[in-house]
């Protein structure tokens, strides 16, 4: 089947999306950037295939007559085993780079480092385990903290160097993670995972072997976001991402005219006529102040998880006022409020505010915020942010419909699939496929 | 190399020379008892300066060349070391870092120290700053022209008088003083005499990027066209000549359906016409200019271009009127007009030059260009329907230009152009 | 520190304009002795209601003045404008000096991040109605943007009377008198065409006598702040200048007075050993009252400031007898202070400052310039050698209108006074 591609290569992290013929979304993947462009890219495409292996399977399995439950039952499963077979892989991979490193041929580390991997293979049951929570679905993430943990552990015991062996996950993460899981991982891991299955349905099998077989063609490919420069894709397949920002965001709500993207590294506000085409835009200047990333220093300041901020402020009862959203000032500034006595909670309110209100003057700049509102990027998850919005869009331009999906991470990528579907129905696509095969590209 | 190609390179080439002889000069001034002027370039005086056969010294040009040569970042730190503010004028900055590093011109010859500070306080009010600053580094007679700005966009006769009096009842005697010759009226209206002429031509030279495509690029390009005529050259013969000679290359360019020169030669096809409101980056001058050109896109109208007088509206240096003339030429450079009026010319340069759109590039330098920059913008994108685009960086603090940034937004910029043209969808 | 408190400057020159700062803040220090007493007592009423005319953004008292008399109210940005004028034609000046501390939501959209705070605050005001009852704007020669702002209110507020006015940089009384003069009269044609009086001879001289009066009252006020400045502290002196923009200069005259009496009669306000400084560079954008508290609760007497300028451009009295128009020309041209917007003519750029610094006995300067203020932070350099070729210690540091955290200026401004306290105390 053919199959249209758009990657987002963003500043924290790289996002793919697949359509079909009918400008269906039927494949998402995601992974963290990395300082690798390249395998970011990679890898999210391959996720975006699994993910797409798995659609095919679904419509595999309705074709059976399996009834909806079940299917989403089975699905959840092979998909948790999936996810435990694909760590198992990269785990294999880690085990290998650590044990080759120079500082792991000691005794005194090889053994606790043998230990720990052992253990960490040993426990991937429980972590892929029906409601097993995990923080995060990154490799890094998830290998990262049991590792950390397991170390701990064997320093607390065993009396080894904690920090040897911290220093030497550091070492082994980056060239683990840059060994991408490939775009096969369906193929090789899809029957492991069904076999790991507490019950291995037969039409799950069948269905698996025909979702496999399906020929997935690439009839073309748009690349947007910050590091587009650097997808090794030809000049006409790539946008800028304030184009595919629109676009996607016209995808996902029709009525949409103007969007605000609050992203890491900077904030876009976008005005988009009834087709989805910007008629205007504004970006912060190039400074990231009030933006994701001043968040993310603040997070730290508290020691907090970026998830927890929101929630916290919205426990405020006296906000602060900030005025700087500076993110070079922004730890020097919380830790004089807090040595104030001003309460964390009445603090953060203060600076989700003062961040919202830079976001208002940029969507004034563009030209105001007209209805439908869509907001995006990864504040749009943040609870407080979204109130602060709220209001401040209601006192100043009236009553608005936001829109924020909980797939609003993929606009941008799901735009550029857009423009790809778009440009091969306009007579490109195929030659330039064939085009960035040649230059030693992907896809 | 096509005949073409000869006669772009002459006119080019004649340019070279004459700054070259003119940093020669004035380096020899000790020597050959030359006097010399600093001044700035909107609002100079070059015809009456050169009537006293006083050099003019321009030092927004040496700043914008160091710059260009990459001394920039140098001379500022060496500024703010000295307790200059990051906050303020590089272009101050980058001179008096120059300065203090042994006053070498872009030509790699010293400049000598000025035996007069013309003030032509126009349109800027950093101008002011500026030579009260170097009045500090020189210790040497300074006179005051203060030019009257057009607040609601006209020049009345109360502000023509005030100028006119100020010439001559302060600024002539202070040249006299300082060049140890009388005022010589018949002199100063051969000067404007010529003046006109290469103004005719020059306006000739920018308005053909009415045609399509653009034989010229009016910013990037256009900062070189301007050059001989809003610096030292303004009413000499060698400025005729250049200019001429340039008008004739252009003509020849337009014959031959050519479009702009580029840092990579001639430019293919032109995809975008583009209105540029604001000064440029001297820092990386050229990779700027590579932004566009990649993308084809040619600036058809420049404001950048006008700061050193708005010749196109119409002016022109009157002989028969040598003082008045000189006084108007100062009130309607180009940041000496009220935001209203710049609004207009913006506009009409859009629909004019059947240009796809309005750039700003906003200069963090630059307040007298810069405040009001994002009313402006709106206020054109609503009056022409065409879409508007903001970038910023800065003369020639190398700091504030973030190529990424920059390429980002213009990209984005052309990308939203296209497709409104196409009206959606792919290319 | 070097040379006993001496060129210890260029603190606190955050490129964002917002101060970095770690621990306390200055609201959260103690207030000092000499404030908490003034805060009592016939002076505190007076200053109380200074306060509350100073905050009142929305210009309450002006809206009431306009319903009682009628008349037209125009605004005008610092520094200087000829409010007598005005005041002639039955038009009450109200001076607009930002908005403070106030939340910006719109006017930060029509400025870049390099540009200072005033003219966001201020188009703010416009943009939510807090001036709708002026019926213009007059905007002097300060600088670029508040030149341009000039051109933005004129597109934003297409119905409002808007001037720009270009303060002559010649003074010669045939050229930029001659030119001045030209511009009092046709900013008076364009109150007139807006519904004021005309302006009249006798009514300018009589105008000429009110601001004079005022003036000599604030001239008394600063002398006794040089002399005993525990008795006028500036964070009041400062609010009731503040309220001078707003309300008729008759009735500012007599607040003057009320203060004067009240503060001259509190017994509780007896002297600290405090350094006396003199606060130089914020003369169009404002400081937050928070930091000029915050100066004097880190151990500064200020006995001479920049603050609230328009009632000190002219330094003396304007003649009252004569042709009253070629009076305030004369005034404006030969009796104007030295200030960083216009061209000082000969090579003293600094003098008056360290004149200022030597008349008040004040031991140190403090420059306070506006993050992004050209002609305050131009200028520093210059004043900085005046000021140290005459020996006076000195720091710096910057702020915006809107500045919420005083630390870092705090333990700056504190650690150069008790410097310059140990510095005089070797000297005597």
């Amino acid at each position: 089947m053919r199959t249209w591609t758009g990657i987002d290569l963003g500043s924290t992290t790289t996002k793919a999306v697949v359509l079909d013929e009918g400008a269906r979304i039927i494949g998402r993947g995601i992974t963290n950037s990395r300082s690798n462009y390249d395998v970011a890219c990679r890898v999210a495409l391959a996720e975006a295939v699994i993910n797409t292996r798995f659609f095919l399977l679904s419509a595999e399995l309705d074709r059976a007559g399996v009834p909806p439950a079940r299917r989403d039952s089975w699905l959840e499963e092979m998909g948790r085993r999936f996810r435990e077979q694909q760590y198992l892989g990269q785990l294999a991979v880690l085990r290998e780079i650590l044990l080759r490193l120079p500082g792991a041929s000691a005794p005194e580390e090889r053994h606790p480092l043998a230990r720990i991997l052992d253990r960490m293979r040993e426990e991937t049951d429980a972590l892929f385990a029906a409601g097993a929570e995990r923080k995060s679905d990154f490799f890094r993430d998830i290998a990262g903290s049991r590792y950390l943990r397991l170390a701990e552990e064997e320093a607390r015991e065993k009396g080894a160097r904690f920090d040897a062996l911290a220093g030497l996950f550091d070492k082994a993460i980056l060239d683990a993670e840059n060994t991408p899981t490939g775009e096969g991982d369906f193929e090789r891991y899809g029957m492991a995972a069904v076999g790991r299955m507490r019950t291995a349905p037969p039409e799950l099998r069948g269905a698996v072997e025909r979702a496999v077989r399906v020929d997935l063609e690439r009839a073309g490919s748009v690349g947007t976001g910050y590091g587009r420069a650097r997808l090794p894709f030809p000049r006409r397949q790539i946008r800028s991402e304030i184009l595919c920002h629109g676009l996607g965001a016209h995808a996902m709500f029709p009525g949409t005219r103007t969007v605000l993207d609050i992203g890491g590294q900077d904030t876009k506000a976008i005005q988009v006529d009834e087709a989805g085409i910007v008629t205007s835009f504004q970006m912060n200047d190039r400074c990231a102040a009030g933006c994701g990333r001043y968040l993310g220093y603040i997070a730290d300041e508290m020691n907090l998880g970026l998830h927890e901020l929101g929630p916290l402020a919205g426990q405020a009862t006296r906000p602060v006022r900030i005025n700087s959203t500076c993110t070079v000032f922004a730890g020097a500034e919380l830790r004089e409020r807090l040595s104030l006595g001003e309460q964390r909670e009445d603090i953060l309110a203060g600076l989700h505010r003062a961040i919202i209100l830079r976001a208002m003057s940029l969507l004034a700049r563009s030209g105001g915020v007209a209805d439908e509102f869509t907001f995006t990027g990864g504040v749009a998850r943040n609870s407080t942010a979204v109130s602060v919005l709220r209001s401040l869009v209601r006192d100043n331009y009236g009553e608005r419909r936001i829109n924020i999906s909980p797939d609003s991470i993929y606009t941008g990528a799901l735009g550029a699939a857009l423009f790809a579907l778009r440009g091969s129905a306009a007579g490109h696509g195929a030659e330039e496929e064939a085009a960035a095969s040649a230059a030693g590209g992907h896809p | 190399m096509s005949e073409a190609q000869v006669r772009k390179d002459r006119s080019q080439e004649r340019q070279k020379q004459m700054i070259a002889e003119h940093y020669r000069r004035l380096a020899r001034c000790g020597e050959t008892g030359e006097k010399n002027v600093y001044t700035y370039v909107p609002g100079n005086l070059t015809e009456l300066m050169r009537s006293f056969h006083a050099l003019p010294v321009l030092p927004e040009i040496n700043a914008l060349q160091s710059g260009m040569r990459g001394k920039s970042r140098d001379y500022i730190a060496a500024a703010e070391r000295d307790g200059h503010s990051e906050d303020v004028c590089t272009y101050v900055k980058c001179d008096i870092g120059m300065k203090r590093s042994g006053n070498v011109g872009p030509t790699g010859e010293r400049l000598p120290d000025p035996d007069l500070l013309l003030l032509s306080y126009t349109g800027c009010f950093t101008f002011l700053k500026w030579f009260e600053l170097l009045r500090e580094e020189y210790d040497c007679p300074v006179v005051m022209l203060h030019v009257p700005y057009q607040g609601d966009g006209v020049i009345t006769d109360a502000m023509r008088k005030y100028v006119v009096d100020q010439l001559r009842e302060k600024v002539i005697p202070a040249l006299e003083k300082a060049t140890g010759r009388a005022y010589d009226e018949d002199l100063l209206r051969e000067n404007l005499a010529r003046s006109a002429k290469a103004e005719d031509d020059l306006v000739w030279v920018l308005q053909s990027a009415r045609n399509r495509p653009s034989p010229i690029d009016a910013y990037f390009g256009g900062v070189y066209y301007i050059g001989p005529i809003f610096s030292a050259f303004r009413g000499t013969e060698d400025a005729v000549l250049y200019y001429r000679e340039l008008r004739e290359e252009i003509e020849e360019r337009l014959r031959l359906g050519k479009g702009p020169v580029t840092p990579d030669g001639d430019m293919g096809e032109e995809r975008f016409r583009v209105v540029v409101e604001g000064p440029p980056n001297w820092t990386s001058f050229r990779e700027f200019w590579k932004m566009f050109s990649d993308e084809g896109a040619v600036v058809v109208a420049s404001t950048y271009t006008k700061v050193g007088g708005t010749y196109d509206l119409g002016f022109r240096h009157d002989p028969s009127r040598p003082l008045e003339t000189l006084a108007e030429y100062c009130m309607g450079c180009y940041t000496n007009l009220n935001l209203p009026s710049r609004v207009d010319l913006l506009a009409r340069y859009v629909e004019e030059y059947a240009a796809d759109g309005l750039l700003v590039n906003s200069v963090k330098s630059c307040n007298s260009f810069s405040a009001g920059q994002l009313l402006m913008l709106r206020e054109v994108e609503k009056r022409t329907g065409k879409p508007a685009g903001f970038i910023e960086s800065d003369l020639v603090d190398p700091r504030y230009f973030s190529a990424a940034n920059i390429k980002n937004r213009l990209e984005s910029w052309f990308q939203m152009i296209e497709q409104k043209r196409s009206g959606g969808g792919g290319r | 520190m070097t040379g006993g408190g001496r060129g210890h400057g260029r603190g606190g020159d955050g490129s964002c304009g917002c101060g970095p700062g770690e621990g306390g803040c200055g609201s959260a220090a103690p207030a000092a002795a000499g404030e908490a007493a003034a805060g009592a007592g016939a002076a505190g009423a007076v200053v109380a209601r200074c306060t509350a005319l100073m905050q009142d953004l929305r210009l309450g008292s002006v809206r009431a003045w306009k319903e009682r008399t009628g008349g037209l109210a125009v605004g005008y940005m610092p520094v200087y404008v000829p409010r007598e004028v005005l005041h002639a034609q039955g038009v009450l000046p109200v001076g607009i000096a930002g908005g403070g501390e106030m939340e910006i939501i719109r006017g930060d959209a029509y400025y870049q991040s390099y540009i200072c705070h005033i003219p966001r605050s201020t188009v703010e005001l416009g943009l939510d109605g807090s001036l709708d009852c002026l019926d213009g704007m007059l905007f002097p020669a300060i600088c670029d943007v508040i030149r341009n702002l000039s051109g933005m209110w004129k597109m934003l507020f297409p119905g409002k009377l808007v001037r720009y006015m270009d303060v002559p940089q010649d003074f010669d009384p045939s050229m930029g008198g001659v030119f001045w003069r030209h511009e009092i009269r046709s900013l008076a044609e364009d109150l007139a065409a807006r519904g004021a009086r005309p302006l009249e001879d006798g009514a300018l001289r009589d105008s000429i006598r009110a601001y004079n009066a005022n003036r000599r009252r604030i001239r008394d006020l600063m002398e006794l702040r040089r002399r005993e400045p525990w008795k006028v502290p500036t964070h009041e002196l400062y609010v009731v200048l503040r309220a001078g923009l707003v309300l008729p200069v008759e009735e500012h005259t007599a607040l003057l007075d009320e203060y004067r009496e009240a503060a001259l009669a509190d017994p509780d306000r007896r002297p600290l050993d405090q350094a006396r400084v003199v606060v130089t560079g914020s003369f169009c954008e404002q400081p937050p009252l928070g930091l000029i508290k915050t100066l004097e609760r880190a151990g500064c007497y200020i006995v001479d400031d920049d603050f609230v300028q328009v009632h000190r451009w002219l330094k003396g009295d304007v003649r009252e007898d004569g042709d009253p128009v070629e009076n305030l020309v004369r005034a404006f041209l030969e009796d104007s202070i030295a200030h960083p917007t216009r061209w000082i003519d000969r090579d003293r750029k600094g003098e008056e400052l360290v004149a200022r610094v030597r008349e008040s006995r004040a031991e140190g300067v403090l420059f306070c310039a506006a993050s992004f203020c050209d002609p305050a932070l131009l200028d520093q350099p210059m004043i900085v050698a005046a000021v140290e070729r005459a020996g006076i210690p000195w720091t710096g540091f910057k702020f915006s209108e809107n500045t919420g955290q005083f630390q870092v200026i705090r333990e700056q401004a504190g650690t150069f006074a008790d410097s310059i306290k140990l510095w005089t105390g070797a000297q005597a």
